[in-house]
């Protein structure tokens, strides 16, 4: 399946309060990492409904991130706990959809873990590369 | 001005440019090495060239030195470009094989193997050190010499120069670190280390303090910079492209009348190295625990890896010390938080490393504050060794760098263990300069050098109107230096209240113009940030791409569009091009966005219509070796803020009138306090109190160790409080219902049968808490056994009990630290001090023995336990495995211990066992926290919104906290509180109206069949399923309260029905930005 021509398209949700500030601060540091995410700031990880993350995969995306804050650290208290809740449905329906549960994960960085953002990225988009193309992938 | 063209691309330059600077401003890149923005070019390594004149009359010329010119045609990638820049790199690499600097780039040109003779030299002659030693420094110290092959860079007479500054230039600029400045001269330079890294990295002399540093400016640091020292350098200057540097800016003094004067300056780290038996400075891996927290930051010296300074090596066991600077015959204090801080950093380094073994040597563990017991538990959980010894010194193995350390552990046998690094937890000092300002604030400090405040009066100084908080009043932790930072805040605004509000100005902006059914017309703006984003991506492209996209009518690029002038153009092309929305392709939001927002509100947009692509910290930043990729990505960045932008709605900021009323339960010190200060500040108070009475548990204290007398400072304080006009107190009464939420509460206070209807804005917990009744040591079936409050009212009334006892003891922590209370209850220690010292100094010929397990005296109270012990108290240390044994006998109690340090049974007779009892939480608590839905903690106490940030809020708006109802403290800790309290409770009661979130949830009522499932996860309680007749029929729904949502979205992620969402953040907004990404 793995296909060398292939560069796997990541959908990634950041909570505008943790992870998409360590995202910032990985660039402020100047850490490279693949470009193949793209973030889409949301206020916390705990707004993401399960059927966006299902409908983006099924749309095409080779796979999805939600980064939220560590536990204990969420903004609101909680969120990030209501986000790990609903990891488990989302990889329910993944199996559902006929994906690999790979194609989902769910990463606390905190705003100061610029080097661990970019090492989870790092990381992930070799996974995802390893996976090859989603089979929804037109 | 002059054109050219670069690889097919149009560029302006002034006259005199380079061909490198011309590139450089289309952001094409060209290798160098001999360039330097601050020198003159130079022209002597070649790898800058390119080929100049249209193809078949064309010449290789090298860009850094070749004059750009008018209708030149310049390609900087052709094959015979590479060709000859790759014959340039065979001969700089067979010149200095060894450099990685030089291989890496020849590899870069596909140039692995050198067909040269190899030279082994370190140095290319690029001439920079040169150059920059005559040209920047203006001292020519170090200078070609020779010719031809013998050429090189060398001090006059290959002997040490002694013109030469030691300013190191020169080593910083050599592209191939071919410059030792011990060669050129004898004089030592003078390193200069990051104050931030605690001397672990250097810095320069023009940097950023540190990472999160507001504003994010460069500063130049005067004492070291060459300019400023010798009139010399300037490369700065040169460099900067914003022209940000001028060198002539003086400090500016400025005069303001003030009011009142708070005093926060810190702390100061004790200097370990006065501590010579340690070896800090001595032995490159001792550190100090400040220079260990730098190792464990993601920023730090080595981005957040743990490593030896000798060998930059994992360490395997690290050893921390504590109590150094603190608790010594010199400054006798504890420092409070040391304890704690090592068991975290502990506890985080385990994290970094998991088979790291973690020892730390201690006096007593001072773990006295919320939740630090639980705390130390989970570190001993963790593998973290706690060892109750203070060694003495510390010894390092030379060969390894390894250190010895010597210790005995409670009686046993001395053991030395060699660790890989030994952190120091140093004590905290006053700021060296604080003397200075105290005397101008004609403030009095205490012996050590500490604000000198009052027990009733803690955040005060002895200047009236001058009010100090945090470590400069004594040490302490992040809660109770916050909590007295919002104190000194009230006590200020009690005393400028006829002033609130007058030094605000208002902005005035231009009616907002209606867009409701408009087809979007958005415009994008797209920023190059210098060559943040313009160097590495190609900005005029992704400008072109932005203007193929839906709905937009306008897109241009910018040099800054955060610049003044930026923003004015911006202003006028809105209004040019009729925009209705605008997206920028810039930095981050999380900077940005509020500079921008404003932007649009100046235009007469709403500031919602605003959308911002983050294309440099997010993209040509991380990027920066994959121009096309980053190019494309910025080109999808910019779709999916357009696809955003599109269905962006104008959002407003809801406001609420506020009652500017508070409400205050439990009549204790603390409630009375922040009582009195709301009153102070002009405010009406509600006051309601359980008992007959006011003045909670401090009825029944009848002494301290600040020797003030509180029965007489609470009998003024209930006076007072009784005086006041604004303070209305409804004793034997309680809160039986509340309604409302921030700014609008509605509650019922019942007094008796009858019940007031009384309206706040916000209130204040202060239900306190109670000694608990200890069921263990004979309490209750002997009359002999008492507890520390009962013993302090006998003392107050002279009691012959204690004028006839031979004998008294005391055990601590009865019911705290143990399974069912795991938490310490503070205040027990000091209190056994204070007794034992009354009694002893009531009769020194009486035994008095405290059975302790640590004695936890923080802060100046270490001076109290010194003298309890001058005075003979014997304190006697118990393990919680062994407690004391308590039998009852007709001549007296006898007390049977296992004494830890002589490892024998110890037995002792008294005529009065005195209990250290714990203080336990109020049966009360309970219904308070469900009349406000708040939380309280596993040990009953009410859940503060932040451990250490917000330590008087809960995270629900309008309620807070003060006194023993947060956690046990002492009177001054829980005056402090009070205080904050009453000033956080300030920030609501002094507006009229309070403005709301305008990003916060909505509920779609059509599709909302009320099956309720949004409504437990809503961390805020904003949340509530009601019904309505709708066509005849029960329709439910859900509604949500403005002022207690916070947007968070947990609601919207929840529903499966898409029966309510977070305004700014739809689901199809992010649906639309998902198929952006999708659709490139």
């Amino acid at each position: 399946m793995a296909n060398e021509e292939y560069e796997p398209l990541i959908v990634g949700f950041c909570c505008n309060w943790c992870s998409y500030a360590g995202a910032d601060l990985a660039g402020v540091s100047r850490l490279q990492y693949p470009p193949n995410m793209r973030i889409i700031r949301v206020m916390c990880s705990g707004m993401v409904h399960p059927n966006l993350v299902i409908d983006a995969l099924t749309k095409g995306a080779d796979a999805v991130i939600i980064c939220g804050c560590h536990i204990g650290d969420c903004h609101y208290l909680e969120g990030n706990l209501k986000a790990e809740n609903r990891k488990e449905a989302i990889e329910l329906m993944l199996e559902d959809f006929g994906l690999e549960p790979e194609r989902f994960r769910l990463e606390w960085v905190s705003a100061s873990e610029g080097p661990r953002f970019a090492e989870v990225m790092k990381e992930f988009t070799e996974t995802v590369r390893a996976l090859g193309p989603s089979p929804y992938k037109t | 001005m002059i054109t050219l063209t670069i690889d097919n691309k149009k560029v302006e330059v002034e006259e005199g440019s380079t061909v490198l600077q011309a590139a450089e401003k289309l952001g094409i890149k060209i290798p160098t090495l001999c360039h330097h923005k601050s020198l003159l070019p130079y022209g002597a390594c070649r790898v800058c060239l390119v080929e100049i004149g249209s193809p078949g009359r064309s010449w290789v010329q090298a860009s850094c030195v070749y004059p750009a010119q008018e209708g030149m045609e310049v390609r900087t990638n052709t094959e015979r470009v590479q060709k000859s820049r790759r014959i340039v790199l065979e001969l700089l690499l067979a010149r200095c094989p060894d450099s990685p600097v030089i291989s890496d780039m020849a590899r870069e040109y596909g140039v692995e193997e050198t067909r040269f003779t190899k030279k082994n030299d370190d140095c290319i002659l690029c001439g920079l050190c040169t150059r920059i030693c005559e040209e920047r420094m203006g001292v020519g110290a170090v200078s070609f010499v020779n010719r031809g092959a013998k050429r090189k860079v060398s001090v006059p007479y290959d002997k040490h120069s002694p013109i030469c500054i030691a300013c190191g230039a020169c080593e910083v600029v050599c592209p191939t670190n071919a410059v030792d400045l011990s060669e050129v001269t004898t004089n030592k330079p003078r390193p200069i280390l990051s104050e931030y890294d605690m001397g672990m990295s250097p810095r320069s002399s023009i940097y950023i303090p540190f990472p999160q540093a507001i504003p994010k400016v460069a500063v130049i640091d005067r004492d070291t910079c060459m300019h400023y020292l010798k009139g010399v350098c300037g490369s700065c200057e040169n460099i900067c492209q914003a022209g940000a540097i001028d060198y002539n800016q003086e400090d500016q003094i400025e005069e303001v009348g003030v009011g009142a004067v708070v005093l926060s300056p810190g702390f100061e780290q004790f200097d370990p190295e006065l501590k010579k038996e340690l070896g800090y400075d001595r032995y490159a891996n001792v550190i100090s625990s400040l220079q260990f927290e730098r190792l464990l930051s993601a920023s730090g010296p080595y981005l957040g890896e743990i490593l030896r300074t000798s060998d930059k090596k994992h360490p395997k066991r690290i050893a921390w010390i504590q109590c150094v600077g603190s608790r010594e015959v010199d400054c006798n204090y504890c420092s409070s938080v040391c304890c704690m801080y090592a068991t975290k950093e502990a506890i985080i380094a385990k994290e970094h490393q998991p088979d790291l073994d973690c020892t730390i040597f201690y006096i007593d563990m001072r773990a006295f504050g919320k939740g630090f017991d639980a705390y130390c538990e989970r570190a001993k959980a963790l593998g973290v060794r706690y060892i109750r010894c203070r060694p003495s010194s510390v010894k390092e193995v030379s060969a390894t760098k390894d250190l010895k350390i010597a210790y005995s552990e409670e009686g046993g046998d001395i053991t030395t263990e060699e660790f890989n690094m030994v952190v120091l937890s140093t004590g905290l000092r006053p700021p060296a300069a604080v003397r200075e300002l105290a005397e101008k604030f004609d403030v009095k400090l205490n012996e050590h050098g500490f604000a000198d405040t009052q027990g009733f009066e803690p955040v005060d100084t002895s200047n009236p109107g001058v009010y100090v908080c945090g470590p400069f009043a004594g040490p302490k932790d992040i809660p109770e230096t916050v909590m007295e930072a919002s104190a000194g805040a009230a006590r200020a605004m009690a005393l400028l209240k006829e002033r609130r509000g007058t030094l605000i100005t208002h902005k005035e902006y231009p009616p907002e113009k209606d867009v409701t059914g408009q087809e979007p017309r958005i415009g994008v703006f797209v920023c190059h940030c210098g060559r943040n984003i313009g160097g590495y991506a190609d900005v005029p492209s992704v400008v072109e791409y932005a203007k193929t996209l839906p709905n937009v009518v306008y897109a241009d690029d910018n040099l800054y569009t955060c610049s003044t002038d930026t923003q004015k153009q911006i202003i006028e092309l809105i209004a040019e091009h009729n925009l209705n929305r605008v997206v920028v392709a810039s930095c981050s939001p999380r900077t940005h966005e509020p500079l921008f927002r404003n932007t649009c509100r100046e235009a007469g947009l709403n500031e919602y219509l605003f959308e911002m692509a983050n294309i440099r910290d997010q993209c040509t930043w991380v990027h920066m070796n994959e121009p096309e990729e980053a190019t494309r990505k910025a080109k999808d960045l910019v779709r999916m803020a357009v696809a955003k932008a599109r269905l962006l709605e104008p959002l407003y900021k809801g406001s609420l009138k506020v009652n500017n009323d508070a409400l205050v339960i439990g009549g204790g010190l603390a409630g009375m306090t922040a009582a009195l200060n709301l009153a102070d500040q002009g405010f009406k108070v509600h006051l309601v109190e359980r008992e007959p009475e006011l003045g909670g548990n401090l009825r029944h204290i009848h002494s301290l160790l600040s020797g003030k007398d509180p029965q007489e400072q609470l009998a003024a304080i209930i006076e007072k409080v009784h005086a006041y006009p604004n303070i209305e107190v409804y004793l034997s009464s309680e809160v039986s219902k509340v309604d409302g939420s921030v700014g609008n509460f509605k509650s019922t206070i019942k007094t008796g049968d009858r019940e007031t209807e009384a309206g706040h804005g916000i209130a204040i917990v202060a239900t306190g808490a109670a000694e608990y009744e200890p069921s263990e040591y004979l309490y209750g079936q002997d009359a002999r056994v008492i507890t520390q409050r009962t013993l302090d009212e006998w003392i107050a009334e002279d009691k012959a009990a204690i004028r006839e006892a031979k004998s008294v003891a005391m055990i601590q922590c009865v019911g705290s630290r143990n399974e069912d209370r795991p938490y310490c209850s503070r205040v027990c220690c000091s209190q056994a001090i204070k007794n034992s010292i009354a009694l002893k100094k009531m009769r020194p010929e009486l035994n008095v023995y405290v059975l302790y397990r640590d004695v936890r005296a923080y802060g100046f109270l270490e001076e109290h336990y010194r003298q309890a012990r001058e005075l003979g108290v014997r304190f006697i240390r118990y393990d919680e495995d062994h407690k004391p044994e308590v039998a009852a006998g007709d001549s007296g109690l006898e007390i049977s211990i296992s004494e830890p340090i002589l490892r024998t049974s110890l037995t002792i007779k008294c005529d009065m066992l005195v209990l250290s009892a714990a203080i336990i939480s109020n049966a009360g608590a309970d219904e308070v926290g469900k009349l406000f839905k708040v939380p309280l903690n596993q040990d009953k106490f009410f859940l503060e919104a932040h451990m250490k940030l917000r330590p008087v809020d809960f995270a629900t708006d309008g309620v807070f906290m003060c006194g023993l109802a947060h956690s046990p403290k002492s009177v001054d800790e829980s005056i402090a509180q009070a205080h904050a309290a009453a000033a956080r409770a300030a920030t609501i009661l002094s507006k009229d109206e309070i403005e709301l979130d305008a990003t916060i949830s909505e509920v779609i009522d059509a599709n909302c069949d009320g099956c309720a499932y949004c409504i437990d996860p809503c961390p805020y309680n904003a949340l509530t399923l009601f019904e309505y007749m709708y066509k005849g029929s029960i329709k439910k729904s859900v509604q949500r309260d403005a002022a207690l949502c916070k947007g968070c979205g947990v609601c919207m992620a929840t529903c499966p029905k898409k029966g309510i969402f977070v305004r700014g953040f739809k689901p199809e907004q992010l649906s639309a930005m998902v198929d952006a990404v999708l659709s490139g």
